[in-house]
């Protein structure tokens, strides 16, 4: 005879974990949604979200804030995705933040529309009535990410005060906020990028074909590989090889790099992910490279 | 693979993140753009050394200050457990998040200087994580390569801290000394300490048994979301959706739903990925039970015979968390308990403890903040709950200002009445 132990392994947890927040977050706030950027954390949050409330739908619209700069498997990727949850979504555009004249686009090689996103971001919240907006950050990320609660408090101006974060204690999360004021929510907080992608595997969750290795035109800038496209600009010594990459986040096509690999499949991705010594941020982000506290100082602004 | 949450408490000069960033780099789960961009920044501030405490003070009034404020998570795995760490803050300005990153955890590390011993630091952490009811202590007696490595300064150290200990509740207690600057007991036993018979840090950390924390045996489950699909499919599907947090659940289990007291029997226990036939905390589930009764958030289902007390009035020790207010007699405030929120008026306060002496001041005027003692609060609404010391989840409960919207303070329940 077998016996039960009573213990669940460590995806099994992360998972009970952020299922209790997706209802939590459903059953305090009026309105909440999902920001979803077609990147692996959002997907994983999109499928954690509908396995909390089925056999329902999402109770709560999915926001995409689309920068325009978009790869265009991401955005095939997140139409089919909606379409099968028969979801509701809500695209704010960058472009139409800078068409209005809300932002200024930035100019130069190095131009890129990923600051121009809170803007475009706060402005939906305002429009749409947003009081609790799901985010993929994960703590293992970035050091400021590493100091954020699962509820992160937002004032009228969507700015985060990291000096004075609201003390959260066992699994009795605050929630109350006045009129204009939002919070940002991270049901993933305590996943790794490892977890994240053992359980893709787990749960076999279809992910976009960038993130498996592939042949693509790239270029070196600043010890990242850019895929050309029409949303960056070459100097003349940049030039252009065709390399098997895969890219290990996925945003803004001008600020996210790719890494060489040849891991075409799950198995072979994590097998790459255990070994690597190098963060996904770090290996792959622009944006987190303008000063020590670039992310911080984002996120006190407003950002996701 | 199993999770073990632990919190370290302490300062700077602990040598705390030293041990933090000793425990990474030895288990190869600090990266090497983190490594290069903290010695980047170590040499910019005109640092000697690599100054490890970088890689978790990640705020920039941390680094400026060279304190930590507030609780950084940091994860690493071994082939036996996954750990979460929760670096939190030491000095008492912070307690309350000392207290936010020690709630959840399994275990408490405490880090005691060799040469000062047993200083005010650490007896108010130590009181903290007693009150919190963690159910391990590590004492990790650091700096031991500073005293030549001296056993009887150890036993001193161990025994000045046993005597404190002594008067509070900590289950299971244990020493370690080490030199976190040299590694020394941290990942390998020392060569250097062969008088110390125990085992080293990160091995007491993968073998230590927290299996039998978990309550398994009183039933709990406070009704979080009622799912409704509405659809043609699951026209009348109507499923209550929560967090197991005692006990095993089954379906045919016959239960009892508070506060109505109609009792049922589950009908199934759902998941996305299937029935469930024996679900157990902490699963996030779906019950459905046989006969239509009215239950929502707040509500909950438990066993017929063994049932949490149902009261509006309760006896609880009180972290008070707020800079701009205190906690005086006949206060209003908002209180969240398991998934049902409620308003509470403070009654009394009996008595406010003195961290350091354990002495207890009678009938104080008020707590300010970071000071604990023991109040009396009448909820508007009956609540359901058991002693904090038999289970954690439905022991516990917060209250917030109703006016700033605050989290003021962290409430743990020693009985009703």
């Amino acid at each position: 005879m077998s016996i039960t132990t009573y213990e669940l392994n460590h995806l099994d947890q992360l998972e009970a974990e952020a299922i209790h927040i997706f209802r939590e977050v459903a059953s305090e706030f009026e309105r909440p949604c999902l920001m979803f950027s077609g990147g692996k954390d959002s997907i994983l949050m999109l499928h954690l979200a509908t396995k909390a409330f089925w056999p329902a739908r999402l109770p709560f619209p999915v926001l995409h804030v689309d920068t325009g700069h978009n790869f265009p498997e991401v955005i095939e990727y997140r139409d089919q995705r909606i379409k099968e949850l028969e979801a509701r979504l809500v695209v704010a555009s960058v472009q139409k933040s800078i068409d209005e004249g809300r932002v200024t686009e930035e100019k130069g090689p190095r131009a890129s529309r990923n600051r121009l996103q809170t803007t475009t971001l706060l402005d939906s919240i305002e429009e749409n009535k947003f009081d609790a907006l799901f985010g993929g950050a994960r703590r293992d990320e970035e050091k400021a990410r590493a100091k954020e609660r699962f509820y992160s408090f937002r004032d009228e101006f969507g700015q985060w005060d990291p000096k004075n974060q609201r003390p959260e204690l066992w699994n009795l999360y605050n929630g109350r906020i006045r009129q204009g004021e939002h919070i940002r929510v991270f049901p993933i907080s305590n996943w790794t990028e490892l977890d994240v992608w053992q359980y893709i595997e787990q749960e076999e969750i279809e992910i976009p074909s960038v993130y498996f290795a592939h042949k693509r035109e790239v270029f070196q800038r600043d010890g990242m590989l850019l895929a050309d496209s029409d949303f960056v600009t070459r100097s003349e010594d940049e030039k252009l090889l065709t390399l098997k990459v895969r890219y290990r986040t996925v945003g803004d096509m001008s600020c996210t790099g790719a890494v060489e690999s040849e891991a075409e499949n799950l198995k072979q991705i994590i097998e790459e992910i255990s070994s690597t010594r190098i963060t996904e941020r770090g290996a792959t982000r622009a944006d987190d490279r303008v000063s020590e506290a670039a992310m911080e100082d984002r996120k006190k602004e407003g950002y996701f | 693979m199993e999770f073990l949450r632990f919190a370290t408490a302490g300062s700077v000069d602990d040598g705390k993140s030293t041990l933090i960033g000793r425990l990474l780099y030895d288990t190869k789960s600090i990266f090497q753009d983190q490594l290069e961009s903290v010695e980047a920044t170590s040499k910019q501030m005109g640092n000697e050394h690599t100054n490890l405490a970088l890689l978790t003070d990640g705020l920039r009034a941390e680094r400026e200050q060279g304190i930590t404020i507030d609780v950084a998570y940091r994860y690493f795995a071994t082939p036996k457990r996954k750990f979460i760490i929760a670096d939190t803050p030491g000095h008492i300005q912070y307690t309350r998040n000392m207290v936010t990153g020690a709630s959840t955890a399994d275990l408490v590390l405490v880090l005691v200087d060799a040469r000062h011993g047993v200083v005010e630091q650490s007896r108010r952490h130590a009181f903290l994580a007693s009150l919190l009811r963690i159910p391990h202590l590590v004492v990790c007696v650091n700096k031991m390569d500073l005293i030549d490595y001296d056993e009887k300064a150890f036993n001193a150290v161990k025994e000045e801290f046993r005597n404190f200990a002594m008067k509070l509740e900590i289950p299971d207690l244990s020493f370690v000394p080490i030199s976190a600057l040299h590694g020394d007991n941290v990942v390998e036993r020392s060569a250097k300490m062969p008088w110390y018979e125990g085992s080293s840090l990160l091995h007491h950390l993968e073998e230590v048994h927290i299996a039998s924390d978990r309550n398994l045996i009183d039933a709990r489950f406070p009704v979080q979301y009622v799912i409704r699909p509405q659809n043609e499919e699951h026209h009348d599907y109507r499923g209550y959706a929560g967090t197991i947090t005692g006990g095993v659940f089954k379906p045919g289990d016959e239960v009892v739903v508070l506060p109505s007291g109609f009792t049922s029997k589950i009908a199934s226990i759902d998941s996305y990925d299937g029935p469930i036939s024996e679900a157990f905390g902490p699963m996030s589930v779906t019950m459905r039970l046989t006969s239509e009764i009215d239950i929502s958030r707040g509500d909950m289902i438990c066993r017929p015979n063994n049932q949490p007390t149902v009261s509006q009035d309760l006896q609880a020790m009180i972290c008070w968390m707020s800079e701009s207010t205190e906690l005086t007699p006949r206060m209003k405030l908002a209180l969240k308990h398991t998934t049902r929120s409620s308003r509470a008026l403070v009654s009394e306060i009996q008595y406010r403890i003195d961290v350091n002496t354990l002495h207890r001041d009678e009938k104080p005027e008020s707590l300010k903040l970071n000071e604990i003692g023991r109040v009396s609060l009448r909820s508007t609404q009956p609540l359901f709950f058991d002693d904090y010391r038999r289970n954690r989840n439905t022991g516990s409960f917060i209250l917030m200002d109703e006016v700033t919207n605050a989290t003021v303070a962290a409430g743990i329940i020693v009985g009703s009445g």
